[in-house]
């Protein structure tokens, strides 16, 4: 059978100096991360700023060639496709409605361009199928002629939900897709990715860093750290029972609307983690609250256990 | 007891166009944090701003009382107000990484603060900033003085800007969304630290902030925020065990809980958006997204009490059902 996603031990260096003296940062962005992702699926990646969530999800949508490793998207390699057929499959959301639309062109043009890049597609069709997409996103006919300048930001967000699904992808990856989001535009827009992944039968990569935003979202869930996947489980069983001492952090870190539940203390201590500068042994024993001598020195392999992936040495 | 602030119907207006602040009133106590929540756009910095005398040239600001302490802020000049800022009234915003100074160390940008206010020596001053970063859980405080603000990761700046609004010993501290910028581990960490030294410390604070969660987890009491105006407040326990604002009960059933929404329902949404509101509107600003909308919600709005110190702003009774959809 093929994976609507799959990655197999892929990599992604970033070399940067920060002076014409100064000595090269190798920052390794993403680390060897595996995975597969069946139709139908939603992967919620978590993590927290500079884990490589964001690197992960170009190297998928191919904007990066990834340093080592494969990327394979409807059992083919991403490498070998041309610009035009990975649009036709996999298509991104992102984060900032403001930053992602083309403050000079109208609506009706911009989710019309995926169609007009393709080059085969008629005036008439093309008006219709951008017509018919803007309808199922929520926004009027007689919002096509406007600016984006015009629209709130969970229009405009509708808007690149619109131009990322006119081709009719099977893959569509959101990278924080309601982190700009008032909440209660938010959950709009949770409830419309909900509603057109039944209907169209999409698969969805959805990165956010928010953990509440995953478990209501995702049918799986990677937690990322330091360029790769420390534990990978379904939501369920990751939210019953989180395994890594980081899954565990992370979980206690959010904040429910329970008064009198208080500020929890999830003891990760002072240090945070730097891409450029990764630990010996396991990279989380700096601020893992379980530490134990031989987590300094020797790195932990993925352990899969009933479905689920470890990287922990105590588990 | 006497509040440390208190405001009575603050307006502010910008130009003949926006009315950003329509008329808020809160009191904030020694010890007492109190939540000023809302979305974007609704006026809760710009109420922050106003208090401390920081809004933008063509902001016109007027209160009814506008009290911290036994100083009225409204009689006090600019420079009067200057005497105050940073040190018996402090304030921490958003963003760590644009209100440090970049071209200045920590020690310095610290050291300066009680120098300015208490013409203390610049070696005090280092003392007090170094003594004060460890109390933020900052370890090795006297390598971190002599850092800049680029060297330092977003958390640890966010516990330098903390202990750089305590050099002062201040009364009254207001965070505007001091954690939004944070990841979420961060974030709890700093909540954290700023519950604790609010309580050693006997501070009021006005915590300002977008996320039903983070209030649940700090507020004494609570300010629901919506276009302007105060739409419901009350008490926290009070406010999350009866929402009684059909804002604010939308609002509570928008944010995902763990557990709480099977996967294949969807979450509660208020449809629609904050409408911009002119200083001639007249009637409830949430009526066009409100279910429970009638003519006469084009009128005025009477403020009702649901409650012991509970009031909401809406003509539906306190006892409307709760469990009725917004």
């Amino acid at each position: 059978m093929t994976y609507a996603v799959e990655l197999r031990n892929v990599r992604r260096v970033f070399r940067a100096r920060a002076g014409v003296m100064a000595t090269e940062r190798v920052v390794r962005a993403v680390d060897g991360v595996s995975f597969a992702m069946h139709v139908g699926d939603v992967l919620g990646i978590v993590g927290e700023s500079g884990c490589g969530k964001s690197t992960l999800a170009r190297l998928i949508l191919g904007l990066l060639p990834a340093s080592a490793g494969d990327v394979l998207v409807d059992g083919r390699s991403l490498a070998s496709m041309d610009r035009r057929e990975r649009a036709r499959l996999i298509q991104p959301v992102f984060q900032d409605p403001f930053s992602s639309l083309n403050p000079r062109q109208r609506i009706r043009d911009i989710v019309g361009l995926p169609l007009a890049a393709q080059g085969n597609v008629s005036a008439a069709q093309q008006r219709d199928r951008v017509m018919d997409m803007l309808a199922r996103v929520g926004i009027s006919p007689d919002m096509a002629d406007r600016l984006p300048a015009q629209l709130s930001g969970g229009q405009r967000q509708r808007v690149a939900i619109a131009r990322a699904l006119v081709l009719r992808p099977r893959i569509v990856v959101c990278d924080e897709p309601t982190s700009a989001l008032d909440v209660s535009v938010q959950a709009q827009i949770l409830n419309l990715l909900a509603e057109l992944r039944r209907d169209l039968g999409l698969t969805y990569l959805f990165i956010s860093h928010n953990l509440a935003v995953v478990e209501h979202i995702a049918t799986e869930v990677a937690v990322m750290y330091l360029g790769r996947f420390v534990e990978q489980a379904p939501v369920d069983a990751l939210f019953r029972e989180p395994r890594h001492p980081y899954t565990r952090a992370l979980l206690a870190s959010v904040l429910t609307p329970e008064p009198g539940k208080g500020i929890p203390d999830v003891g990760l201590g002072e240090t945070y983690p730097d891409p450029a500068n990764i630990p010996p042994g396991c990279r989380f024993h700096p601020r893992c609250p379980l530490v134990v001598e031989r987590c300094r020195s020797e790195a932990p392999e993925g352990i899969v256990r009933d479905g689920r992936l470890t990287e922990c040495l105590l588990v | 007891m006497t509040a440390v602030l208190e405001l009575t119907n603050l307006h502010v207006t910008f130009g003949n166009t926006v009315s950003a602040v329509r008329g808020i009133s809160l009191e904030v106590n020694r010890g007492e944090t109190h939540c000023l929540v809302g979305e974007s756009g609704c006026g809760k910095s710009v109420t922050a701003l106003a208090i401390m005398g920081l809004l933008a040239r063509g902001a016109h600001r007027t209160a009814d009382v506008l009290r911290f302490h036994d100083f009225d802020l409204t009689r006090l000049s600019e420079r009067g107000m200057a005497r105050l800022r940073g040190d018996k009234l402090a304030m921490i915003f958003q963003e760590p990484m644009t209100s440090l100074n970049p071209a200045y160390t920590i020690g310095s940008q610290m050291a300066e603060v009680l120098e300015r206010h208490r013409g203390v020596s610049r070696a005090k001053a280092l003392d007090r900033a170094a003594e004060l970063l460890g109390r933020v859980g900052i370890t090795a405080p006297g390598m971190r003085l002599k850092q800049y603000p680029h060297q330092l990761s977003g958390g640890l700046r966010q516990r330098v800007m903390i202990s750089m609004a305590l050099m002062c010993d201040p009364e009254l501290l207001i965070a505007d969304e001091p954690t939004t910028a944070l990841d979420v581990t961060v974030q709890a960490q700093i909540l954290r630290l700023l519950q604790t030294l609010q309580r050693e410390l006997g501070l009021a604070l006005l915590l300002i902030t977008h996320d039903l969660g983070i209030v649940a987890r700090m507020a004494d009491r609570v300010s629901v925020m919506y276009a302007g105006e105060v739409v419901e407040s009350a008490s926290s326990d009070a406010l999350f065990a009866a929402p009684t604002h059909p804002y604010t009960r939308g609002l509570l059933r928008c944010i995902p809980v763990p557990g709480s929404v099977r996967r294949d329902e969807p979450l509660g949404s208020i449809p629609g958006t904050v409408p911009r509101i002119a200083p001639d509107f007249a009637g409830c600003a949430f009526r066009d997204r409100c279910a429970h909308a009638m003519p006469d919600c084009a009128r005025d709005v009477p403020r009702q009490a649901a409650g012991i110190g509970h009031e909401y702003l809406c003509r539906l009774p306190p006892s409307w059902p709760l469990s009725e959809a917004a």
